[in-house]
């Protein structure tokens, strides 16, 4: 089974700062009581955008509040996004929303792995150049932000940098083997064969 | 050169390279619960596929279940929701649930270990962060997300990427008051909560070798706040003593060859690691997190930094204290709590009770705290129950609840309200993670929170027992 092979990501972007910005945060854990994911986007950092509705401190505005940013389709990050706890709730939320892809200075394992069997990949840059980019998209909303997977680099208007993603995953978007479960099941006499060689299932 | 335990548990389940680049590993034991599988089996339904091996496959219920008034159908319509899908999936694809009535339900991470499901050599995998806790028995245990869930359950394999392993030596003798929580926390606080991204953690050293396996699966469980995918510890006679007599082990000769095998696995004494650190047991106290992720922890002597200490970086440490409305330099002592409370993956067994026992006993809750016992599984539960520890609790003032994750994170009835302060016993300490957007969390040892929640403050413990 072949899903959708993803090259390049292009459109406007939505900076969202702060360290270790944890996947509870993205996605409070009293929304995960559903069986599906559909509506999920309504609910992205709702804690604190109430929060942030509420006090007086801060910017403010929520970056997911903010009009300027409504329909962005590259999320831009900083170190360790997506940490704590393994809920797919949270890419899944990002990407219903309109996230194609996010940029930051790193990311957490399982919420790496989580968007890519998703079909949204999460790439990497420096701390300087995700400044840039940010400083760039605060001053001007409307600037386009194209991620392009095979060749390595971001790029808008009047400045471009490199990105990085392993290569695997990299291959996987763009072969569109992303969705591996088509994967896993192809070959199934090989795993039966590993399976059937470990003690603990042949029996001791 | 030797080799890793968990390149050679690695080798033992890889079925083949992917054209992804990635490895195809066979997964040896999948451990699910209400939350993260129900997408996975709709999936399931709608292209048609199976359960490839019900016989790897093993669920129960414990993050949405109240602890109190367990009736069902649930007052909460989603929760009652959430398990009857679980029910139906389990019956409609032939996978043994241990329900809500179960004597073996309980929290997942604490029931696979109990019923001897987790054993040395496996490869593990559960949709929930904190599945790397069977790594206390040697097996390499990956947390993973509902469309992972969904490649278990279709194809009983995962495409992984390869890891890097660091082995942490603890090395020495723990001070007394001072638990395997305390160590955990220390090695977060140190390596940083991305500091093991990428990397496996290896727990060696002769303060992890003496531990129970309670403390190993304590220590383990927290990997993943470190950053580490997985941790483990290699396994030894306490290991194999620990499963002997378990409902899933192996019995009678098979359990000896069995012994054999998982000793085989253990790290090479001339392993090479891609990273090796030593902690000096010595030094370590007990400690309590004042921030908003588990690395923001200090000692319970110690006063809460302002930012300016070298190696931290000012606009987090302000952004943490100004949500836990903490002032740079008080002391974490002396700080009032408001609950309390003693459970979770982490710390909810037996052996983590009878400490938090022992600080109680002949005591009193302060008044103005509410605190809660959670043991983590019916069994656990049980054979507290069989000692009285449940009577200690009771009459110090504390609930007695029966098993579930609870007040570790907000999907249950047990919640905390506005901001209040909550000495936990849990793994993290995110903003709003207890359930109430403003609420405060505290981590520390079951210990220090029975101290706190006898003290109404935050306590050095070792001032209360001996
Ligand atoms: S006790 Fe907490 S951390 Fe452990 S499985 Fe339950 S919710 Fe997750």
């Amino acid at each position: 089974m072949q899903a959708e092979r993803i090259t390049s990501v292009r459109g406007r972007a939505l900076p969202m700062r702060g360290d270790d910005i944890d996947t509870d945060r993205i996605m409070p854990a009293r929304f995960l009581k559903a069986v599906t994911f559909d509506g999920l986007e309504q609910h992205i950092f709702e804690d604190e955008r109430a929060g942030s509705k509420a006090a007086s401190h801060g910017h403010g505005i929520h970056p997911f509040d903010n009009p300027h940013y409504a329909g962005a389709s590259v999320l831009l990050v900083n170190s360790n996004f997506g940490c704590g706890s393994s809920r797919e709730h949270a890419p899944q939320a990002l990407r219903r929303w309109g996230i194609r892809a996010v940029v930051g200075e790193s990311f957490s394992e399982i919420f790496f792995g989580n968007s890519l069997m998703i079909g949204m990949p999460c790439v990497t840059a420096t701390a300087l150049e995700i400044r840039e980019l940010m400083d760039r998209v605060e001053e001007r909303p409307d600037t386009i932000i194209a991620v392009d997977l095979a060749r390595g680099v971001c790029e808008t208007d009047g400045y471009s940098c490199a990105v990085s993603i392993p290569a695997a995953a990299r291959d996987a978007f763009v072969t569109g083997a992303w969705d591996t479960t088509g994967l896993l099941l192809e070959r199934y006499g090989e795993v039966d064969a590993v399976a059937a060689r470990l003690p603990y299932i042949k029996g001791f | 050169m030797g080799t890793t335990l968990l390149q050679k548990v690695w080798d033992l389940h890889s079925v083949r390279a992917l054209p992804t680049g990635q490895t195809q590993l066979f997964i040896g034991l999948h451990l699910i619960h209400e939350v993260t599988t129900p997408q996975a089996f709709d999936t399931l339904r709608a292209r048609g596929w199976t359960v490839a091996r019900p016989d790897r496959t093993f669920a129960t219920v414990d993050h949405i279940v109240p602890t109190s008034q367990r009736t069902r159908p649930f007052l909460d319509v989603l929760a009652e929701d959430m398990i009857a899908s679980l029910e139906r999936n389990c019956r409609d694809f032939g996978v043994r649930l241990a329900g809500l009535d179960d004597e073996r339900q309980g929290i997942v991470h604490v029931i696979g270990p109990e019923l001897g499901l987790t054993q040395p050599g496996m490869t593990i995998a559960c949709g929930d962060s904190h599945t790397s806790t069977h790594g206390a028995f040697g097996a390499v245990a990956f947390g993973i997300g509902t469309s992972q869930v969904r490649d278990v359950l279709a194809s009983q394999c995962l495409a992984m990427e390869p890891l890097k392993v660091r082995r942490i030596r603890v090395t020495g003798t723990l001070p007394p008051g001072v638990y395997a929580k305390d160590v955990v926390l220390t090695i977060i606080q140190r390596l940083g909560v991305a500091g093991g991204v990428g990397y496996a953690y290896e727990y060696a050293g002769e303060v992890i070798e003496r531990m129970s396996m309670d403390e190993r699966m304590t220590i383990c469980n927290m990997s993943i706040e470190g950053g580490a995918r997985v941790g483990y510890v290699n396994p030894d006679q306490t290991t194999f003593d620990y499963i002997k007599g378990r409902p899933f082990a192996p019995a009678g000769e098979a359990f000896d060859r069995a012994c054999a095998w998982w000793r085989s696995l253990a790290s090479d004494p001339d392993a090479v690691y891609d990273d090796d650190v030593e902690i000096r047991a010595e030094e370590l106290t007990p400690v309590v997190t004042w921030g908003v992720n588990p690395g923001q922890s200090i000692g319970v002597a110690e006063v809460v930094p302002s930012g300016r200490e070298p190696g931290t970086d000012p606009a987090a440490v302000r952004d943490a204290l100004e949500y836990m409305q903490l002032q740079p330099g008080r002391p974490i002592a002396g700080l009032k709590v408001d609950v309390a409370f003693i459970g979770s993956c982490t710390n909810s067994r037996l052996s983590d009770l009878r400490e938090a026992a022992r600080v109680v006993k002949g005591r009193r809750v302060a008044p103005h705290v509410k605190a809660l016992v959670v043991p983590g599984s019916a069994s656990v539960k049980e054979a507290a129950e069989r000692e009285g520890l449940d009577e200690i609790f009771r009459s110090a003032g504390f609930e007695w609840r029966a098993a579930g994750c609870s007040m570790c994170l907000g999907m249950n009835p047990d919640k905390l309200s506005g901001d209040q302060v909550c000495a936990a016993s849990s793994n993290r300490n995110f903003k709003g993670r207890q359930g109430s957007p403003t609420g405060r969390t505290l981590l520390m040892s079951p210990a220090m929170v029975a101290a706190a929640a006898v003290a109404g403050q935050v306590t050095d413990v070792r001032e209360m027992v001996n």
